[in-house]
Parts: structure tokens; sequence; C-alpha cells
């Protein structure tokens, strides 16, 4: 209870001080909300594209329908394996027709079709790795029918490449940001020691105990990251919707992210004011 | 009570504040301890309160080793034990009331505990018409009298005092000495430190100790004794 009126009186006395701690939290929040807007949106692009991967094999002119059977049987069979369609040569003709509508003339009048027929494989959800793809793409060329295997293996590896780049760009910004805040809530903190010294002093006089002192600067820490974490949000809300508005239609990160974002920003205040007081009673 | 062993206490640069010195303090006394500036008083009443350890020697308080205390029991011991400042040191943005309710609030003490116990402590240093009055807003003379609250709030085995009279007039120096010798009336050891030749002339037969650059030069029961 003591913590807790002490922590609100903080924020009073010292409310420009309290004001600039939350504004840098938010900021930093802000930011870090604003780069999960852009993971969540290059995650999805990522999906769709994962999603899309499939490895056709194009199989020989003379493949026999027993043999283009047993094919697709033996790779149906295979791991990481969702799906096995075969495309006739002249399936393969009316997709043509129907996909390249621009090249209509091309197709019309033909004498004979240009098309081979073919083995089209997707794999399940989540194992489109590309050891998998690849894989699954060695299998089907072991296959005297398969003539030539096709799964656009140089921008599948430029599509994890840039999956793994954005992983790796996250945890960098990511530390970047926590480590600014950390210093701003470390100096907010610390003048809010150096504004209370005299009251720190009297406390230790009276018979205060080291966490009975600590507690207020803790739940101060607490509240301005929880404040600064809560006007991030609508913050990042409205940048969100001019850039979804006016640049590229995007998705607004899931309820989960939200929290988790909030309970972080109110946590990391927390601990930063933790070492902040350690370091700062110690000068008193 | 205090227990001081051959206690030395050397500071970097400026060199000993205290010479091995031997003293002990009974419960219940009530002590001056004298000397001018720079002879050791501060530094005596700041070794008993654990505010600071010696450099050589050894300091028992309430039976305590100081040396051998983890913080937790610092802050145990000191809530047995007031301290009154020559410069108040009250927070000014609290009333006299919050003031004392401060030294109770950090015990965990109950708020209706607190409001009673505040309510008495105050009519007993008589300001009990004061309580809603900010340091600011008091006399220097009764400004002390709130840190005396205070330092009462736990009720002490020991009261410490370090030249609680130094910035007040001749009225209220005779009304802070007389709080502390019914405090000690009451059961309270008292300690304090000063050079305040008034006090001194008008406390005939209290025990007075005098320092001098850190040692122990006169101490009036080994001269009764």
């Amino acid at each position: 209870m003591h913590a807790i009126r002490e922590a609100l009186a903080g924020f009073r006395r010292a409310p420009l001080l309290t004001g600039l701690s939350v504004a840098m939290i938010a900021l930093s929040v802000f930011v870090l909300g604003l780069f999960g807007v852009a993971a969540h949106n290059i995650q999805i692009v990522l999906d769709q594209v994962e999603a899309r991967v499939e490895v056709v094999a194009y199989l020989r002119d003379d493949a026999s329908h027993a043999e283009i059977e047993a094919l697709r049987a033996n790779v149906a069979g295979l791991p990481h394996v969702r799906d096995v369609i075969h495309i006739t040569r002249r399936q393969a003709l009316e997709l043509a027709r129907i996909q390249l509508r621009d090249f209509e003339a091309v197709f019309t009048g033909l004498e004979t079709n240009p098309f081979p027929a073919s083995i089209e494989v997707t794999l399940h959800s989540g194992q489109r790795s590309a050891e998998a793809v690849h894989r699954v793409a060695a299998a089907l060329g072991d296959y005297p029918v398969v003539e030539d295997v096709r799964y656009g293996q140089d921008w599948l590896d430029k599509v994890y490449l840039l999956r793994r780049v954005a992983a790796a760009a996250s945890v960098v910004v990511g530390i970047a940001f926590a480590a600014v805040a950390a210093l701003i809530i470390g100096a907010a903190i610390r003048l809010a020691v150096f504004a209370r010294r005299e009251e720190i002093r009297i406390m230790r006089l009276v018979g205060a105990t080291n966490s009975f002192i600590r507690r207020p600067f803790l739940l101060e820490g607490l509240m301005a990251g929880a404040a600064g974490s809560l006007l991030a949000l609508p913050a990042t809300f409205i940048v969100f919707r001019l850039l979804s508005d006016a640049v590229v239609d995007l998705v607004w990160i899931p309820d989960l992210w939200i929290v988790t974002g909030i309970v972080i920003g109110s946590v990391f205040g927390m601990v930063a004011s933790a070492v902040a007081v350690h370091r700062h009673l110690q000068e008193i | 009570m205090i227990h001081f062993q051959n206690v030395s206490r050397e500071f970097p640069r400026v060199g000993r504040a205290l010479d091995g010195v031997t003293l002990s303090i009974r419960k219940g006394e009530f002590v001056f301890l004298t000397g001018h500036s720079g002879a050791g008083k501060t530094t005596i009443l700041r070794l008993v309160h654990v505010a600071d350890m010696p450099t050589e020697g050894e300091v028992r308080v309430n039976g305590y080793d100081t040396r051998r205390l983890r913080p937790k029991d610092v802050s145990m011991l000191r809530r047995k034990i007031g301290y009154v400042f020559q410069d108040f040191r009250l927070l000014p943005d609290r009333t006299a009331a919050e003031n004392v309710a401060f030294a109770l609030e950090v015990t965990g003490a109950r708020p209706a505990v607190i409001r009673a116990k505040v309510g008495r402590l105050l009519a007993r240093v008589g300001l009990a018409a004061k309580a809603q009055a900010h340091p600011a807003e008091l006399s220097g003379g009764e400004q002390q009298r709130v840190a005396v609250a205070r330092a009462l709030a736990n009720e002490p085995i020991l009261l410490l005092a370090d030249e609680p009279t130094g910035n007040l007039d001749e009225r209220a120096t005779r009304g802070i000495h007389e709080l502390f010798r019914d405090i000690n009336a009451a059961g309270t050891a008292v300690l304090i430190a000063t050079h305040d030749a008034q006090i001194l002339r008008r406390s005939v037969g209290v025990r007075t100790m005098e320092l001098e650059h850190g040692k122990v030069v006169y101490d009036s029961q080994q001269e009764q004794a």
C-alpha cells in the first residue's frame, strides 16, 4: 500500500521527469511496435510465397500411363509431400490458354501441342524448407520418365534468405531499442533517486529495509513502463492506419503481440528501475 | 546498552576521528557528549546508529556487535534507536503528522494504528494543534519537536541527538532540553552530542563525556567514582 502511494506520489512530485520517462518508453515501444507491424506483414508475405512453393517434374512424351501412375504413387509416399497432381499435355495447353490470355493467338492453330505432361508436387505447410524441397526434387529427378525438374531454386533460396535476414534484423533492432530504453529509464530513475535522496536518507534513519526503500521505485518503473506501452499502442495504430491507407495495404498485429508488448514494456520498466535503484542507492 | 572497546575510526586524507575510545552507556542513562567541532562526537553517534563502522575495535549496541549485523538486522536495530539532528531533516512537502507517520509506515504499521500513534506523539511534544502544518510553517523549535516525535515513533530504547539545539534560540533550546529529560524519565536512554554551554550549565548531575582529538578526556561518572 505504501509502495503504491509513494510510486503515485513520485509521479506527482516530479511530473516533468516522470512524463519524460513515460514518453521515452512510449517512443521505444512505439518504434518496436512499428517494427512489429513490419515484421508481421513480412511474415504474412513470406507465408503466402511459401504456400506457393511447389516442385514440378516434366515428363517424357513417351511416358506410359502405368509409369506415370507408379511415379505418382511413389512420390506421394515421400516425407513432406502433401499432394501430387498429374497434369496431362492437353491440360497443360488448356491452362496456358487460361492463364496467358494475351498470347491466345499463339495457342490457336497449333499443329502439335508443345507442352509436356507434368507432375506437380506440393509439400505440407510448415515443411517447405529449402532442404525438403531439394530432397523431393532430387528424388523426382531419379525417375527415368522425368525429363526435367523445376522448383525455382534461386528465388526459393532468396525467400528463405530474406526471412533469415528479417529475423536477425528483428533481434538486432529489438535489442538496440531495448538498450536505448534501458539507458533512458536508468537516467530517469537516477534523477528520481537523486530528487528523493533526502527521503531515502530519512527512510534509512528510521529503519526502513532496503526492499522497502526499493519497492516504490520498482513500482514506479513498472507503471512508467505500462503507461509508456499503453501510449505507444494508439500511436502505432495511427501510423499503421496512415501507412495502410496511403502506401500499402497492411495487416494489424495480433492481440497476443499487443498484450506481450505491454507486458514486456512494463516488466522492462521495472527491471531497468531495479538495476538503476540498486546502483544509485549505494551512492546515497 | 552501548559498549565501545578500543574503537578507532580513521578517514582517508582526514585522519583519525576516534582514537582508541572505550566507553559504556547503560540502559536508561542520560549522557552528554561534549567537545569542539571535529572532536569525534558525531562519529560516535554514527557508529552507534550503524551508519558507520570502526576501523579498529568493537562497537556493541543492545548486545549486538555492529560488524556482524546483516543489512536487515541493521534496519531492525535502527527502529529501536531514535535520531535527532541539528537541521531537523524533515520532509518539506509533508505535514508534521505525515513526517511522524513516515517512521511508522516503514515498519508496516496499519493506517489506523499510525493515525492514533501520530496524534499521541504530536501531543507529547506539544504540537497536536499543528499536525497539518508543513515544516516551513513551523518555527525552528517546533520543527525540532516534530523531529523528536518522529524519533520516538517506534518507541526507541535509545535516543541519539546530534547538536539538537544548534539552530534554536534560548527559549526553544530550553523546551527541547526539557522534552529530552521527560523522554529519559520515561525509560529511554538519551545520548546528546553538543557543545551548547547553556544546556551543559543547566544539566548539573547529568553524566558528561568530553572528547578531544578523538579521545575521551573526561567522563563525569569516572570522576565521581
